[in-house]
């Protein structure tokens, strides 16, 4: 046998690639891939189901706000009107009223009160001729309660109702607003489900490995930063796989259905960037919670132990989830900050803000942070299993407190 | 084996001094050296739990000792010479899925060589080691010895300048254990340093130019087998047809008498300052009835003994006849 010592190590990310490769086939060839790939349907149908709860429940958090521009003695009828009725009629909006003094002062008018407010419509006209501005989702809401609450201002009710004047806007502050979130909670929930499925896959993977007794193997040729690094990159590869298909079955059905298909409103940074980033931030925010579902998997020696050890982080991302949901809905606030500089929330809460602000500063700002985590996290991770978990040869384990075997006149 | 200082002609492919390791509250390995000359068979000899697992792991940098310093081949970082070594660990490890030549390539890969040649040579060792038919058969359907050689080869498909086993014949059987001998032979015979821990004594003094017997994660005796052996003085078995006569006043007081039949008397003793002929002479001239004589050195299991204490010694047996 000839010696081969022309160099002597694999570098970080050739040993790195070693792993991955091998990950990458054998993910990709196991029935587990075959079941990610239906991970979606999942919460698509679980989505369908509660989708018309999520837009009722939308609707009402975001814009239900009717303003009264009419006259002072109009409106103060109709306010009347409605918290005559508010006790025995239900779905009535919430009133604002703009007095003619603030208008007159202020030269506000229904489409600047639109565009700078975030209120549902303004109500001008009088009781017996009402007009509505605001975009034709909002008018087809509100016509009927302010046709009623006019009806009974004006004592017509319930014989005639006065014939509405509807005045329709493209959009709206408002709607621009709801129509954004509504984009970012798909994306953010997008995100969510592919890492949670992803994460567990790595976590699963790496079980296997020990229960198989290869990472032993592993760690002698290569580092074990190089281990973690490859199996992450392993995942992630088999997840674009994954979107690759799922993008092809829906770009399918989407030219199949053509405008059936429900769309979504276009993000502030428009759709193109809105995708890289979505798809940039999937990873960061996959790699980010892989690595430590990796190290979880690592310190763990059963199944079990991996369920234990892997619930709190599971339980603590979801709440990151929910921090990065609700913080989305109050930009520029101290929570959304937060949200947005924890690593583990940063994806989420950057994809949001890429649906709600043009600016694409932060984006880079957040990007380097996260990577910066994710090189943290995976030396931390790698440095703890080393640490932890080759602590002694087959015949060494339980003996805790004492070493096998004794010196002649010395102690153990 | 006698000791070829012929082959030891680059200096050591492992220096280690004072190496300490602790998990939590146990001390698992406490201040061993251990010098591993290039080109040697090298046992590391000791119970199950005294500290060679942890030993091997520590020279090969996948964990860090806590205290003391390691060197393989000249350099601290072992995986910066990771081309260099093979290292088959206690408990086997393969992916069940993989074929079997895509394993060897696999393993070879981690050690930098290429996939296909990989590939190319695992079917070549798989050839010569009556595996040729098991090639594209996955790991799950070999049975565990074929596994086992599998892993082996491996280690060395990259052909390696130091290759570390541990525990290298658990779970084989007489026959496989013989191949493996012949093996790790082989490959010191090509100038390969080969370091292997043992719980069984025999294999360790049947292969190995130099030993470190461990025990209590220290390392009492660190060197060659022959001066392990020369440290208990060579015994004299003399077997006679008479019990007693003149003659015995020639043997020193304390020996050993062990009767095997009416007219077979065993005698064991050291031998005597005056030196064997002129205790032959006195044996012939008193009647002593010699049926044989000779002189015994003491095998490594004596010396194990000697060096590590009779309760290290016991846990070897125990583990051997389990």
């Amino acid at each position: 046998m000839s010696h081969e010592h022309e160099a002597s190590r694999l570098s970080f990310f050739e040993a790195a690639w070693v792993v991955a490769r091998r990950d990458f086939k054998a993910i990709l060839f196991s029935r587990a891939f075959f079941f990610f790939l239906l991970g979606p349907l999942f919460p698509i149908v679980v989505g369908a189901l509660a989708g018309g709860i999520g837009g009722q429940v939308q609707r009402e958090a975001v814009v239900n706000t009717v303003a009264l521009a009419m006259s002072d003695e109009d409106n103060a009828a109709l306010v009347a009107a409605g918290e005559a009725a508010k006790d025995t009629i239900g779905g009535l909006p919430r009133v604002a009223v703009i007095d003619s003094e603030e208008r007159e002062s202020e030269g506000l008018t229904p489409e600047s009160l639109l565009d700078t407010s975030e209120f549902a419509v303004v109500v001008t006209g009088s009781l017996v001729s009402p007009v509505i501005t605001g975009t034709p989702a909002q008018i087809s809401r509100w016509d009927g309660p302010v046709a009623l609450l006019s009806a009974m201002a004006s004592g017509t009710a319930p014989s005639a109702f006065p014939e509405i004047t509807e005045r329709p806007l493209a959009t709206t502050a408002a709607a621009a607003k709801s129509d954004r979130i509504r984009t970012a909670q798909a994306g953010q929930l997008l995100l969510f489900l592919l890492m949670m499925l992803l994460a567990g896959m790595v976590l699963s993977n790496l079980v296997e490995e020990k229960a198989n007794k290869v990472i032993e193997v592993l760690a002698a040729a290569i580092p074990m930063d190089s281990v973690f690094f490859g199996k992450l990159f392993a995942m992630l590869g088999v997840s674009f796989v994954g979107i690759a298909v799922w993008a092809l079955f829906g770009g399918a059905i989407g030219a199949l259905a053509g405008s059936a298909m429900p769309s979504l409103p276009e993000p502030a940074l428009g759709w193109p960037l809105f995708v890289l980033l979505g798809i940039t931030y999937f990873a960061m925010g996959y790699l980010l919670l892989g690595s430590l579902f990796l190290t979880i998997g690592g310190m763990a020696t059963t199944v079990r132990e991996v369920q234990t050890l892997s619930m709190p982080v599971t339980m603590a991302q979801l709440l990151v989830f929910f921090l990065a949901a609700f913080a989305m809905t109050n930009p520029g606030s101290p929570l959304e900050l937060f949200a947005a500089i924890f690593p583990l929330s940063s994806p989420f809460a950057m994809l949001a803000r890429a649906a709600q602000s043009p600016d694409l500063l932060p984006h880079l700002l957040a990007l380097a942070w996260q990577v910066l985590c994710v090189a943290i996290f995976i030396k931390a991770g790698a440095t703890l299993f080393r640490r932890r978990v080759m602590k002694s040869g087959k015949g060494g384990r339980g003996t805790k407190g004492r070493i096998a075997g004794t010196l002649p006149g010395g102690s153990a | 084996m006698s000791r070829n200082d012929d082959q030891y002609k680059n200096g050591l492919a492992i220096e280690a001094r004072g190496l300490v390791k602790r998990f939590d509250d146990t001390l698992a390995v406490d201040g061993v050296d251990i010098s591993v000359p290039e080109g040697a068979i090298y046992g590391i000899l000791g119970p199950n739990g005294a500290g060679k697992t942890t030993t091997l792991r520590m020279l090969l940098g996948i964990i860090d000792p806590d205290e003391g310093v390691r060197r393989v081949f000249g350099h601290d970082r072992p995986h910066e010479i990771a081309k260099w070594i093979g290292y088959l660990p206690e408990e086997r490890g393969l992916y069940p899925a993989m074929k079997c030549d895509d394993a060897i390539a696999f393993m070879g890969a981690l050690r930098g060589l290429p996939l296909d040649e990989g590939k190319r040579r695992g079917r070549e060792l798989l050839e010569n080691h009556g595996l040729g038919h098991a090639v594209d058969r996955q790991i799950r359907q070999l049975s565990k010895g074929m596994a086992q050689t599998v892993q082996l080869l491996g280690t060395l498909v990259h052909r390696p300048r130091l290759v570390v086993f541990d525990e290298p014949f658990s779970g084989l059987d007489a026959i496989n254990q013989g191949k493996l001998e012949v093996m790790i032979r082989d490959l010191a015979r090509e100038g390969t340093t080969v370091i292997f821990s043992t719980h069984v004594i025999h294999h360790a003094e049947r292969l190995c130019n130099d030993v470190a017997i461990i025990a209590g994660g220290r390392v009492p005796y660190a060197g060659s087998v022959d001066a392990a052996r020369d440290r208990i003085p060579a015994q004299v078995r003399l077997e006679t047809r008479n019990e007693g006569g003149e003659w015995r006043s020639a043997l020193p007081a304390d020996a050993r008498h062990d009767a095997k039949a009416a007219d077979s008397h065993f005698w064991y003793f050291p031998i005597p300052e005056g030196g064997i002929e002129a205790l032959l002479k006195r044996l012939i001239d008193g009647k002593a009835g010699i049926l044989s004589l000779s002189i015994e050195r003491a095998g490594l299991h004596d010396a194990f003994v000697e060096i590590a204490g009779e309760a290290a010694a016991r846990a070897l047996e125990e583990e051997n006849e389990a």
